[in-house]
């Protein structure tokens, strides 16, 4: 459709025989239709589900009405993370500055709702006009005795991995704890990068409750202010989605010793591997041998369900544009498990070991893409004639108008695709999209990929 | 109710530049640019691609650390050459984000130094609206585009034979709608901005980035020489018109929507007097049937209560609709702060509790104190429906939770009849739904 600028050549890889260092994690080309989000969006994903957390948005209206409840993240208590705070800045404030403002909000929220927490979001406006978010957060939290912490997410600061990271050093004020006796005392384990998107959090946490492992907190689906206060007592952390949480597992393990195995519950053999992983941590005949059990019901029992789908499946070919690595890795593998080529793998905002990984496991001729900009997009998604794409909001309509079928992978799922069950699922939400009779009547209308 | 000064909680509007955008996409070959952080860009675009499950281009400057000590004139200027470069668009309509405005960025200083330089391939346009949010809102944004296109693409020629019509932020449905109208009193029209044919594209296994919708460019320079303006709407529509009034002496008129029947009579009986045309029998037949249905179903919805939000134009037009049924609108709600809308809703529903430039919460408590029936807003009304256990009638901007409406028109005589169909039906639904088995009706 158009011409590609020659700056993003060194941005995409054609999987062949020699390994090619690519290009990533470098700013935007100014002009491009970049499906890039920004440091504070990044930040918000990472500790939105902090279910009974006050998350204020320090900045104009846009920042939050955009970031108003658009991850599925489910809370069992509190409904207080899912409500919009905003100091909806004026222009007195750009000139004034905003910080009287700010600390102003706080004390209604406070007078409002009684929160234990309240998470201030810097965004881009907040940090060229210089409020002092540190300042303000600290009189609130004395004020009140109550945590307030800034969140130091201006968008302009980097990228989405830029905002895992401030949502990360938020969370270590947050966890810092009061009394290190009790640090790796107990013998529970705490659960990072998983947002209980869909239910995702609960899934996995009765596997473990049925292998004899306890859950102490969960960072951050389903999570709460007492319960990650505690964090630093587990003996262990598992760390799922590697892009947001890496960093804060160094971290606990930097400060507190805190011992972390990296696992990933997406597809079948991935979820096997690591419930293996966490079992062997403890060393304990009688959980390695409930942990054995499990894995060989569930996966019979998910193998077999999955069987239905596979047939109608065998032979199509996905494309995959995500957020990171990591999920990119992930999608890799279970699209394997359903029988479908991935035959183009494309993230936000992936990482260079990410994409040495991914050249790795990718068959010959798969079309690496770092930072994808629409056009090319639209043109690795014809060339290879990809049957499906997986990506985020914005790429799903774009898929619809070539006539690709299409599955959310981002916080918009609805269904969770974590575990022996998300598995299953992954597969029938592909299956039910691929093999809809819509692709029929789009075929008619001059889509040409999807059967 | 507390007053809340500092504090929005859930809000009835979002940023200017998403109306900017949108405003853009209106216009046929249009590029929309988001001058600042590369992150307002794909909020904007995510919001409107959930809104009209379309795919939404808008190109962005991507700020970096550097713009924020040395300006963004640097990124402008690269971003706009890059965009002709690859997406070769025949315009482009730059909008501000917040941190270019307070940086100082003076985006149509920036375009013009580009301009004098010679660098700008003629045919190209480009135009500038400053949209910082902390002014305004997306419904100010959409205006401010609307206004800053009109104002640099219209030329004074000969004379036509067509009037203009800014058709405000409403949707592809509600202008295929009025272009309907238009053809049937054959009157001959300029529709700026036009999203049909762009936001409610056909499926052609093509990816076009610029549709064959939206108004063409030259039509745009046509509008110096149309007989008159009608502005659908103060807030979204009216400066454009105003701009074309001064600059080029088209006299401005300004219109509520075409929702519900007497704005709608309003509009076609001034399509009438401007062109001295008889409102033709297949309207009269129309307006008939819409009231056949409003007698057929008068008892269903008559007396009830309703809190009716979101952006001022179309609160507006809903409201006039309501009180047509004979609906009592309890609380009336815009989050874009206008006073003039205040006064009009005013007028119109004079016992309602008018609320300009207020939040979700700000109708939550007000609906804790007294209850209504029914609510009529956007999707994020949801969560205080189901806490108030109502029914929620939704129109307007964002729908993020259901497909298609979009394509169903609320103007005009057909709009009028599917709001009908939907309130009156939907009050049932609510009934059936909640009566004890005893109770359930079979004819109602
Ligand atoms: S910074 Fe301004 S333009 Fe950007 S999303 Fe926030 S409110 Fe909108
Ligand atoms: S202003 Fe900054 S923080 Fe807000 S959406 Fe834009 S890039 Fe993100």
């Amino acid at each position: 459709m158009f011409n590609e600028l020659e700056e993003r050549q060194d941005f995409i890889v054609i999987k062949g025989r020699h390994k090619k260092a690519m290009k990533c994690d470098s700013h935007s080309v100014s002009g491009s239709v970049s499906q890039r989000a920004c440091v504070y969006s990044g930040a918000r994903v990472v500790l939105n589900p902090i279910a009974d957390a006050v998350h204020l948005v320090h900045g104009p209206i846009g920042c939050a009405a955009y970031t108003w409840d658009i991850r599925g993240s489910l809370s069992s208590g509190s409904e207080l993370y899912r409500r919009s705070f905003c100091t909806d800045l004026k222009e007195r404030d750009i000139v004034f500055g905003g910080n009287e403002r700010l600390a102003a909000a706080i004390d209604k929220l406070v007078q409002l709702y009684a929160p234990k927490l309240i998470f201030v979001y810097a965004t881009c406006v907040v940090g060229v006009i210089g409020d002092d978010l540190e300042a303000v957060c600290k009189a609130a939290s004395s004020k009140y005795g109550i945590d307030v912490i800034p969140v130091q997410s201006s968008g302009f600061m980097g990228n989405k991995a830029a905002g895992y990271r401030a949502a990360c050093d938020a969370l270590l004020k947050l966890i810092e704890p009061v009394n290190t006796d009790n640090i790796g005392k107990s013998r529970s384990i705490n659960y990072l990068g998983d947002f209980n998107l869909a239910a995702e959090t609960w899934i996995i946490s009765n596997y473990f409750r049925s292998i004899g492992i306890e859950i102490n907190a969960v960072l951050t689906g389903d999570s709460e202010y007492a319960k990650l206060k505690k964090t630093t007592d587990a003996c262990l952390n598992i760390v799922q989605c590697a892009g947001s949480m890496n960093y804060l597992a160094h971290k606990l393990n930097d400060l507190y010793g805190m011992p972390y195995i990296d696992v990933s519950f997406l597809g079948i053999q991935d979820t096997s591997e690591s419930l293996r992983k966490v079992a062997a941590f403890f060393n304990d005949d009688d959980i390695i041998l409930k942990t054995e059990e499990m894995i060989k019901s569930q996966t019979a029992k998910a193998n077999q369900a999955i069987e239905r789908y596979k047939h109608h499946l065998c032979g199509k070919k996905a494309a995959i544009y995500v957020g990171g690595g990591f999920k990119a890795i992930s999608l890799l593998k279970q699209f394997r498990e359903i029988g479908i080529d991935v035959v183009m793998i494309g993230t936000q905002n992936g990482q260079p070991h990410e994409y040495d990984t991914l050249q790795e496991l990718a068959d010959e001729g798969v079309i690496i893409v770092d930072d994808a900009n629409t056009s090319e997009l639209e043109q690795f998604i014809l060339e290879k004639g990809a049957d499906i794409l997986v990506g985020g909001v914005k790429e799903r309509f774009l898929a619809y108008k070539l006539g690709v079928a299409f599955i959310d992978h981002n916080h918009n799922r609805k269904h969770p695709l974590s575990g022996y069950e998300g598995a299953v699922n992954f597969a029938k939400e592909v299956y039910s999209t691929v093999c809809s009779p819509v692709w029929k009547y789009a075929l008619d209308q001059g889509g040409d990929s999807a059967r | 109710m507390t007053e809340r000064k500092n504090l929005v909680v859930n809000p009835v509007k979002t940023c200017q530049p998403l109306g900017a955008v949108l405003a853009c996409l209106g216009i046929h070959g249009c590029m929309p640019h988001s001058h600042g952080s590369q992150g307002c860009a794909s909020y904007l675009r995510m919001q409107l691609s959930r809104h009209f499950r379309e795919f939404i281009p808008t190109t962005t400057s991507s700020f970096s650390e550097a713009q924020v000590v040395f300006g963004g004139s640097g990124n402008l200027k690269q971003a706009i050459r890059n965009i002709i470069h690859i997406y070769k668009p025949q315009a482009i309509g730059v909008s501000t984000t917040c941190s270019a405005e307070t940086i100082g960025d003076d985006a149509e200083g920036i375009i013009a130094e580009m301009r004098g330089s010679g660098e700008l391939p003629e045919d190209v346009v480009i135009f500038t609206a400053s949209t910082p949010s902390y002014k305004g809102s997306h419904v100010t944004g959409f205006a401010s585009m609307v206004k800053s296109a009109v104002d640099s693409i219209a030329v004074k020629g000969a004379a036509n034979d067509k009037i203009n019509i800014i058709p405000g932020m409403i949707s592809p449905g509600d202008i295929r709608e009025i272009k309907r109208l238009l053809a049937l009193m054959g009157i001959k029209a300029i529709i700026m901005p036009d999203i049909s044919g762009v936001l409610d594209a056909p499926m052609t296994g093509k990816l076009k980035l610029y549709q064959d919708g939206g108004t063409p460019l030259e039509e745009i320079a046509d509008m110096a020489n149309s007989s008159i303006t009608f502005a659908l709407g103060q807030e979204a529509s009216l400066p454009a018109a105003l701009g074309l009034e001064e600059k080029h002496g088209v006299s401005a008129e300004m219109l509520p929507l075409p929702i519900g029947i007497e704005n709608t009579d309003r509009f076609i009986m001034e399509l009438s007097r401007i062109s001295g045309k008889p409102v033709p029998a297949q309207l009269e037949e129309e307006r008939g049937r819409l009231v056949d249905m409003m007698l057929d179903a008068h008892a269903h919805w008559y007396g009830k209560k309703a809190a009716i939000y979101g952006d001022p134009d179309i609160v507006e037009g809903i409201t006039a609709m309501a009180v047509g049924l004979g609906i009592e609108p309890l609380y009336v709600l815009t989050g874009t702060k206008s006073n003039r809308w205040e006064e009009t809703v005013k007028t119109i529903a004079p016992n309602a509790h008018v609320i300009n430039g207020g939040d979700l919460l700000t109708l939550k408590d007000l609906m804790k104190e007294q209850p209504v029936d029914i609510m009529l807003g956007n999707s994020h009304g949801k969560f205080l429906a189901k806490e108030m256990d109502m029914p929620l009638i939704r129109v307007g901007f964002p729908i993020l939770d259901r497909a298609n409406l979009q394509h169903f028109p609320v103007v005009g005589y057909s709009g009028a009849a599917w709001l009908a169909e939907r309130i009156g039906n939907t009050l049932l639904d609510w009934k059936d739904a909640h009566v004890p088995d005893h109770m359930l009706e079979l004819i109602m």
